[in-house]
């Protein structure tokens, strides 16, 4: 490893002293020259498959076409018209999906970097366990999804999971009847803590890098000016995770509203209402009844609005940083 | 030096650049079968047994053999039910697929729609010996009326009621139900203490299609008419499949617990001895990996109206269930895959493999082998004869699986949360799912 690094970096240079021989216009484009590989391989692994799904989103691309998609008829907006119009089953079921997957999101988000926060700051105090108990907290981060998620979905089960047994049996809560939580509306919140519990190690992880690298310094002053660990929360920690708080929302937020593993795996290919997310809602458009031009259009829907939240959201947070920076 | 790693870079990037044209418009495809590939084929077999090395233990002998007689050397992928459908759509749409496949039957007239499979016509069958030797009804199920199958049957199941003869002595009851009257008695008398009379898979969409087509033809209705279009909310579906799900909501013979099957949770109840009978296809395999023993259950046909016995029509008690074999249109080894499909559709392999899996062989000459005449496989053989109907054969049939059976599974998690099940309620949902059919 260390053998290939170093003779990489002779090579670089001996590349860099010829082009400083030949001119000024060479040395200027020798950093898009070693951007271009790069750039051609996110070109062939992204941007071709997205243009791909935006022409596909244009045609009637049913189970007739599906061999050869560029002979489906052309139908220009349709399949954009059907998936908004919520007077029609198809449009009517995207928005209702649309908007379980939004409360979801905000509910899982606001739920994980709580926790993951909580966690972090408990965390700072040293004490006995502290690894052991730092270890234990990662654990379903570094579980895989689909063991995790498929174990969750056996505690749930109504007559022989473990979650029916604890709270009806053991606990006598909630009567004798047992409780359906993979069906109906309960099904939203089993998704919910399933989603929360495999989500928090990772705000948990973040938060407490960030952490690191704020002076123990501030806090002794704190404490000795007098601020309780409320305010040295509010006051110090908080803001001094700041930015990195701006990205791991961010990050949350886009995993979470694209989730496709953990409802899939809960509940199959077809979702209750209650937790009917919009990735499988639009894996069953496509995949399930065949409709890949609706399931494109839908995508791409899907992909203005993301774009759209993020670019309002970095809008939003970094408008601060500029204004200090001005 | 220099130079060739920029030769390399290029040749790399018109690799990715070809891979990804290839993959995507697939207008290049003459969809033309050839013979330039003849010492080998690729075949993806569906997983039939237990999992899918007993599949492989199965198979990996009789391809063997065909390597043998014929020097033609065969790669087996055993694919899960659960990828099947995604992979053979996938290799549609790349025009990368394997030479020889199954499929489930009820996707034959979808996937026929694609244009990527082999039609059966005249010539074809007969360089297999004949459209004549298999099962007619097993045919019907192989692709759309009027048009040359899509496909080749390979093995055939059937619908049939298994009951658990120890919770039938203990509670006096003597014989099974023969008709859905009987069904409710009966069921009443078992369904307490804790146990129940009839097991159902109420969140599996195949499961709730193959329940719902039978109930719609007791009715005699259907859910497409002539033309193909849906007729999913019409009378007498919506009494259909009030009656299925009346099962668990009024009659209560089924345990609401079971909204939520959709993993065979339903076989290991009755194994288990919590639930006293269940309609299935071919079950004597997955009872004895649950701990039962031969003997311990009994077969019969299942229901059919009052005072019927099954046979056509309004008295048909089963849909035609059963794996298909296809042909991919642009295999490089069209002769080799038509001698494949002989031999595995001949009599001598058509025995062999569906003894081992516990199915009735559609071909007419290895139905009469004695090893088909236990009780078990008689019934499922008489019901295959002569009161099974194929599921609907319109391409969308994979669209009306996902949207019918999705309604009978909301309409199940009503009736499990102790909400009434409505003529109007069952219609609203019918109507939603035809709908998204015609969108």
């Amino acid at each position: 490893m260390t053998s290939v690094t170093t003779e990489g970096a002779g090579r670089l240079r001996r590349t860099a002293t010829r082009v400083r021989g030949t001119g000024r216009v060479r040395r200027a484009a020798l950093p898009y020259l070693l951007l271009l590989p790069a750039l051609l391989l996110e070109l062939l692994i992204h941007l071709v498959p997205m243009v791909m799904g935006i022409l596909m989103s244009f045609r009637e691309l049913t189970q007739f076409f599906i061999r050869d998609w560029s002979r489906a008829p052309w139908t220009g907006f349709d399949n954009y018209d059907l998936a908004v119009d919520v007077n029609r089953p198809v449009g009517e079921a995207l928005l209702g999906s649309f908007l379980t997957t939004c409360l979801f999101t905000l509910l899982s988000v606001a739920l994980c970097w709580f926790l993951g926060t909580a966690a972090a700051v408990f965390m700072q105090e040293n004490f006995r366990g502290r690894g052991f108990l730092r270890a234990l907290f990662l654990v379903p981060y570094a579980l895989p999804v689909y063991a995790a998620v498929i174990t969750w979905a056996f505690m749930f089960q109504r007559d022989n999971g473990l979650v029916n047994h604890v709270i009806h049996d053991q606990l006598g809560l909630g009567g004798a009847e047992h409780t359906f939580w993979l069906l109906g509306d309960n099904s939203f919140w089993a998704l919910l803590i399933v989603s929360v519990w495999k989500g928090w190690p990772f705000a948990f992880l973040i938060v407490m890098a960030a952490l690191q690298n704020v002076p123990k310094e501030l806090y002794e002053a704190a404490a000795l000016d007098g601020a309780g660990i409320w305010q040295q929360i509010r006051r110090i920690t908080l803001p001094s995770v700041g930015a990195v708080n701006q990205v791991l929302i961010l990050v949350l937020f886009l995993w979470t509203f694209n989730d496709f593993n953990t409802p899939f795996v809960l509940f199959g290919k077809s979702a209750p209402e209650a937790a009917d997310l919009i990735s499988i809602h639009i894996y069953q458009s496509s995949f399930v009844t065949w409709n890949f031009g609706t399931g494109s259009a839908m995508s791409v829907l899907l992909l203005l609005f993301l774009l759209l939240v993020t670019a309002g959201y970095l809008f939003l947070t970094t408008r601060g940083r500029r204004d200090a920076d001005a | 030096m220099r130079r060739t790693r920029a030769a390399a870079a290029v040749a790399v990037t018109s690799a990715l650049l070809a891979a990804a044209t290839a993959c995507g418009g697939g207008s290049a495809d003459s969809g033309g079968a050839s013979n330039t590939a003849p010492k080998e084929l690729t075949y993806w077999a569906s997983n039939q047994g237990p999992d899918i090395a007993a599949d492989q233990a199965t198979l990996g002998p009789e391809l063997k053999r065909f390597e043998q007689q014929t020097g033609i050397k065969v790669k087996l992928e055993v694919v899960p039910w659960s990828d099947l459908l995604n992979r053979i759509l996938a290799a549609t749409a790349s025009g990368q697929g394997p030479d020889v496949l199954n499929i489930g039957n009820t996707w034959s007239s979808s996937l026929q729609a694609t244009g990527a499979l082999l039609p059966w016509d005249a010539k074809n069958f007969d360089a297999i010996g004949g459209k004549d030797r298999f099962v007619a009804s097993a045919i019907g199920s192989a692709g759309a009326t009027g048009k040359d199958p899509a496909a080749v049957p390979l093995y055939s199941m059937s619908y049939a009621l298994y009951y658990n003869k120890k919770m039938f002595r203990d509670a006096g009851v003597e014989k099974p139900p023969a008709t859905w009257d009987e069904m409710v008695t009966i069921g009443q008398k078992l369904s307490k203490d804790g146990k129940w009379a009839l097991g159902a898979e109420g969140s599996n969409l195949s499961n709730n299609i193959h329940q719902a087509f039978v109930f719609s033809k007791q009715h005699g209705a259907e859910f497409f008419d002539g033309a193909g279009k849906p007729t999913f909310d019409s009378p007498g579906n919506v009494d259909a499949v009030k009656q299925y799900v009346d099962l668990m909501a009024k009659d209560k013979i089924i345990a609401p617990g079971n909204a939520e099957y959709d993993k065979n949770q339903s076989l290991q109840d009755f194994a288990n001895g919590k639930t006293a009978m269940v309609l299935w296809q071919s079950a004597a395999t997955s009872f004895k990996a649950n701990g039962m023993e031969e003997g311990d259950w009994g077969v019969a046909p299942a229901p059919v109206p009052a005072g019927g016995t099954p046979g056509a029509g309004k008295n048909t008690n089963s849909m035609v269930a059963g794996i298909n074999m296809a042909v991919f249109k642009n295999t490089d080894n069209i002769d080799g895959a038509l001698k494949f499909v002989k031999f595995m559709t001949s009599d001598e392999e058509q025995k062999v493999l569906n003894k081992s899996y516990g199915s009735i062989p559609p071909v007419k000459a290895a139905q009469t082998d004695g090893a088909f005449a236990t009780d078990d496989l008689t019934v499922l053989r008489d019901t295959l004869g002569t009161s099974a109907a194929p599921l609907p054969q319109v391409p969308e049939e994979s669209q009306f699986e996902t949207a019918v059976g999705t309604a009978v599974k909301e309409l199940f998690a009503e009736a499990a949360a102790g909400n009434p099940v409505t003529t109007e309620s069952v219609k609203a949902k019918l109507t939603k799912a035809q709908q998204q059919m015609s969108k």
